[in-house]
């Protein structure tokens, strides 16, 4: 039985290990041929003219911008939901609303993405003047959405995992609720509200589906109301019909990413880490 | 002079009647104890003082309480106001996990004070107040969490102080801690009676003996008797005060 167990264990383990040595192995090739600076700092993709060229900062930094959108939209919005629903909201109106978000992480990322082609394109085109409304504007106000649920939920039960006698004596020197919540509960929770802000920025750098339908797709450096090319759509959207180098360097695109979730798992396992070292 | 009055105070948790007509008069720049068994309501009436049973969901009071002539329960009251006048300790110590400095700022930051040197000052104040000076002067801006429980309590005293109330209720602010750290507060109580009225819920009746001046004695609800401390333990007037006193029940 044992043996059983540990097979298990294992199937998971190998998995890493060899998408890892396979991201590694398969996306090197194109990096070593194009040059590991004019990959990373190109500025220009063209995979598929005469002479192509394989500059990947246009998707590099698409990614950085959108996430770091998401967050700064996301971030207020979900953390004042977890206070509003671990310290304000009396318990049915709780009940009501923790459902919904919890709802909210279950919707396929295509819906998102059906939702902002069909509506929020549209209505980011008519309210900005914009021909087209896809861009990384819409991009990030889906994300912004997509990440809610990871922040509220964990910064939550980081919330509701405050002591009350901390609040006490808060309340006990004659702080109102509002600045006890903000000077003593959010700060006592603070790496667990990081580390759900930590997952939603892995969730949001590797989100493809709903970001290929509202960001447009083109490989232009990125401005908040051009059409742009994230990480993950540079590689999905070409895939299917690439060959030779133009599909070599998808490979190193898709190994890039890897090592940017790689990076915020590291962070998010320090962050959970230190907060087991608190108690 | 009294400074806090109750009239004919009552307070209901739901249908449970917890407090039964109170009337007590509580004098200033004196230690009064709160005695009786467990569940006999000496911490729910503490708690009365300075409004802290208002956060206890389906509480009733009826009667008044009267602090400095005002009713604190009036609709006017701001209740920030009468908790930065009537401090509190708590049974467990309770500092935030902040340095000891933070810890002792946050309630003069809260009330406005924000100038570096007023809030040293204050700090340094607060901190001697609770004799816990001398042992955390090079430390302050390390974690309160890394102080003993003793010291953590006088932190937490030191932190009620700092925002200069005129009331201190402690309730059973030694019952977490070992006999030196015990006493070491209870000195410091003798101490603090110079410049505040304290209050202290306690399960220890030696302690109430050895410390206050007035003692109320409370049982089902009730205030039994309510007498200076040396007359209440050699002659109480009520049998139910003399069977509790002499350990015949509780």
């Amino acid at each position: 039985m044992n043996t059983i167990f540990f097979l298990c264990g294992m199937t998971a383990i190998l998995s890493v290990v060899v998408i890892t040595l396979y991201m590694v192995l398969s996306g090197l090739p194109a990096i070593r041929e194009i040059g590991l600076a004019d990959f990373l700092f190109g500025k220009v993709w063209k995979s598929t003219a005469k002479d192509p060229q394989f500059g990947i900062l246009p998707f590099i930094l698409t990614s950085l911008y959108g996430t770091g959108g998401a967050i700064l939209l996301g971030v207020p919005v979900g953390l004042l939901t977890a206070v509003f629903l671990s310290k304000v909201a009396p318990r049915r109106v709780a009940n009501v609303v923790r459902p919904a978000v919890e709802l909210l992480a279950g919707i396929p990322s295509v819906v998102y993405g059906l939702i902002g082609m069909i509506v929020l394109v549209p209505a980011v085109a008519k309210t900005f003047r914009l021909a087209n409304g896809t861009s990384l504007f819409a991009a990030i106000l889906v994300l912004a959405i997509m990440i809610l649920p990871s922040i509220i939920s964990v910064s939550e039960t980081a919330l509701n995992a405050v002591p009350p006698e901390y609040e006490e004596a808060s309340l006990a020197l004659g702080a109102t609720k509002i600045e006890t919540i903000f000077k003593v509960s959010i700060p006592a929770a603070r790496s667990g509200i990081a580390a759900g802000v930590v997952l939603g920025v892995g969730r949001a750098i590797g989100e493809a589906m709903a970001v290929m339908m509202v960001a447009g797709n083109v490989a232009n450096m990125p401005e908040l109301f051009k059409s742009v090319t994230f990480l993950t759509t540079a590689v999905s959207k070409e895939m299917s019909y690439a060959s030779g180098l133009q599909r070599q360097a998808l490979f190193s695109i898709a190994l890039v990413l890897f090592l940017f979730i790689m990076v915020i798992n590291v962070i998010l396992g320090c962050i959970l880490k230190k907060k087991g070292g608190d108690k | 002079m009294d400074i806090i009055t109750t009239n004919n105070l009552e307070l209901w948790y739901g249908s449970f009647q917890a407090l039964k007509g109170i009337d007590m008069k509580i004098p200033e720049h004196q230690i009064t104890a709160f005695i009786g068994p467990s569940g006999c309501g000496k911490s729910t009436f503490l708690k009365t003082l300075n409004r802290m049973n208002d956060l206890v969901p389906g509480v009733k009071i009826t009667g008044e309480i009267l602090y400095h002539g005002q009713d604190i329960y009036a609709p006017e009251v701001d209740v920030t106001w009468l908790r930065k006048r009537v401090g509190m300790v708590f049974q467990k110590p309770n500092p935030f996990p902040m340095s000891i400095y933070d810890n002792i700022a946050y309630g003069p930051r809260l009330h406005g004070t924000h100038s570096k040197a007023e809030l040293n000052d204050l700090v340094e104040q607060s901190l001697r107040g609770a004799a816990l000076w001398d042992e955390v002067k090079d430390r302050l801006k390390k974690s309160a969490l890394g102080l003993s429980g003793g010291q953590q309590q006088r932190m937490c005293i030191a932190r009620a102080l700092s925002v200069q109330p005129d009331v201190l209720l402690m309730d059973e602010p030694t019952s977490a801690l070992d006999p030196i750290s015990t006493m070491k507060i209870e000195e410091l109580m003798s101490d603090l009676k110079q410049q505040y009225t304290v209050v202290i819920v306690t399960h220890n009746m030696q302690q109430a003996a050895r410390i206050s001046d007035r003692t109320a004695f409370f049982l089902l609800g009730e205030m039994v008797e309510f007498d200076e401390t040396e007359r209440m333990f050699s002659m109480p007037s009520d049998k139910r005060t003399e069977d509790y006193i002499t350990g015949r029940f509780g």
